[in-house]
């Protein structure tokens, strides 16, 4: 049998869709490990990112942060924070945070820099305070560029979720570290599809959201 | 190492390799399907990789001991004037048995018991000289094992002193009886195999509470997880300094689930030349587990030594 058969084979299996270690609880447990995440490394990045970008403060300190915390080895990092931590669940969900929240703050950080200053003084000359010319003309603005940040990160978290399995914590990257230690290449190649299939149906979804989030005004212009 | 490329392909041990590792989700994946390497479908089969001009290739598994033990292996070869090189980090025992079949690597260490619970899955052989009498029978076509060395590095049932202290532990059919209650931690192959959470019901009726997957083979993360308390027993091998460093408790195993590991050459047959098969029948005959502590120390720790570099160190202290 091929290996693409009998990974087929294995996701056909009704035995792998049973039990606590069936293929839905540990597609839960991979989107419940990446919804965390996220919601962590937007409550981070994004009102970060709307500052710097508001108010222009501290700028190429973001760039340069955004640009080395890109270069952090996932699985290194959440080595580190198991030893220094211990086994649990936030160890590897700050290695994840520190993965997610890059292209967030980025995304943050460039749409609301890059909103052209007309908009802004028009804002300012109809009276408005620095607060509602953020909330009002640059975040609406700015919002697909942001959306198009979170997107980034989503679909990395939801590919790199894998990881966690390397320690005791689950998702489905428990089949691909399992049946790497046995040499279950259906298995491995199984779950790989999963975690695809996963990533870019969470893409979709957020691409679809990007779409309605976007001001109508906005879709018009070339 | 002839053309002496340096101890470069050697990775680093253990931990620092892991940070090596590349962190994409993409890559990460890439990588460790590529951990296989010789035995990895996607290579499809043409497999038959280094014998050009008669250099005889050491794998070793993914842990630092198999790494310095295949050092030795190539640094004993050389010492014979044979020509070798390295293909560490390969895989757990499927991996690079596979890997030694298709002819990617030609030599690997191995341990005797768990080799042969892996060729024949109902072998009930225990005692080492039981082992190496199974062993021959048992491998698949085209593989063979070299001399035993008297080193041995066996899986054990580890808890802290405190844990013993509480529970009164000082053996496996101790452990049975509170094993409800109890977690234990353990490289992920630990759920599956023979010697493992089958074994522990098996002989000793243990069913632990929970099974925590930690995928670094019985080294610091397993241990902290030991230490902190998540856990309260460890698959850990025998010849870990963190043991005696952290004054750690070795279960005795009466029902010898855990049965003799002998250090020993899994080779691909006929693609040895005599010589080396000589060579690493001297350096087996050398080798005790006392050594394997050393080694295993050297290569552990916060200011660890490559594998190659440690292995040169007992290599010289004995002879070569």
């Amino acid at each position: 049998m091929s290996l693409l058969a009998s990974a087929l084979a294995w996701l056909a299996d009704p035995d792998s869709w049973s039990g606590s270690g069936g293929i839905p609880t540990r597609l839960l447990e991979h989107l419940a490990y990446s919804g965390l995440t996220l919601l962590l490394a937007l409550a981070v990045a994004v009102p970060l990112g709307l500052w710097v970008g508001h108010t222009g403060r501290g700028s190429g300190v973001v760039v340069a942060l955004a640009g080395a915390l890109r270069a952090l080895p996932t699985l290194g990092l959440l080595t580190l924070f198991t030893l220094l931590l211990g086994l649990g669940l936030m160890p590897p969900v700050v290695a994840l945070v520190l993965l997610a929240v890059p292209p967030i703050l980025s995304g943050a950080y460039a749409g609301i820099a890059n909103v052209s200053p007309a908009l802004k003084d028009a804002g300012t000359a109809l009276g408005m305070t620095g607060g509602q010319v953020l909330a009002r003309v640059e975040l609406p603005t700015a919002l697909p560029v942001i959306l198009g940040g979170i997107r980034s990160a989503a679909l990395q978290v939801v590919a790199t979720v894998t990881v966690v399995a390397y320690i005791n914590l689950g998702g489905l990257g428990r089949y691909l570290i399992d049946g790497l230690a046995v040499r279950d290449y259906s298995r491995m190649l199984g779950s790989v599809v999963l975690v695809a299939l996963l990533a870019l149906a969470v893409d979709a979804v957020l691409a679809l959201v990007q779409r309605l989030a976007t001001s109508p005004g906005l879709r018009l212009a070339p | 190492m002839t053309t002496a490329p340096a101890p470069a392909p050697a990775p680093a041990p253990g931990r620092r390799r892991r940070f090596a590792v590349p962190a994409a989700g993409a890559a990460l994946l890439l990588g460790l399907t590529a951990c296989g390497s010789g035995e990895d479908p996607l290579a499809g089969d043409g497999g038959s990789a280094t014998d050009a001009a008669g250099t005889v290739t050491v794998g070793s598994a993914d842990f630092p001991e198999s790494q310095v033990v295949a050092e030795l292996y190539a640094g004993a070869l050389e010492a014979a004037g044979i020509g070798t090189e390295t293909s560490p980090g390969i895989g757990a025992r499927e991996a690079y048995v596979g890997a030694v079949q298709d002819g990617s690597v030609d030599v690997v260490p191995d341990y005797s018991g768990n080799l042969l619970l892996f060729a024949d899955p109902e072998a009930t052989a225990s005692s080492a000289e039981e082992i190496m009498a199974a062993l021959p029978e048992a491998l698949p076509e085209g593989l063979t094992v070299l001399a035993p060395a008297e080193a041995q590095n066996k899986d054990a049932m580890v808890v802290t002193r405190e844990t013993a202290d509480r529970y009164g532990l000082t053996s496996i059919a101790d452990l049975a009886e509170v094993c409800d209650q109890l977690v234990i931690a353990g490289p992920p192959e630990f759920a599956e195999r023979a010697y493992g959470l089958p074994g522990l019901e098996e002989k000793y009726g243990c069913v632990p509470q929970s099974f925590e997957p930690i995928n670094d083979g019985g080294g610091p993360l397993t241990v902290q997880a030991l230490l902190d308390g998540d856990v309260q027993v460890a698959d850990i091998f025998t010849t870990t300094p963190a043991i005696a460093d952290n004054d750690l408790v070795v279960l005795e195993d009466p029902e010898n689930n855990f049965i003799a590991q002998q250090v020993l050459p899994l080779a691909a047959e006929d693609r040895l030349p005599q010589e080396a098969v000589e060579a690493l029948d001297e350096l087996s005959g050398k080798l005790t587990t006392e050594d394997l502590v050393d080694l295993n120390r050297k290569v552990g720790g916060d200011d660890p030594m490559s594998p190659a570099d440690a292995a040169q160190e007992w290599l010289s202290a004995n002879g070569y």
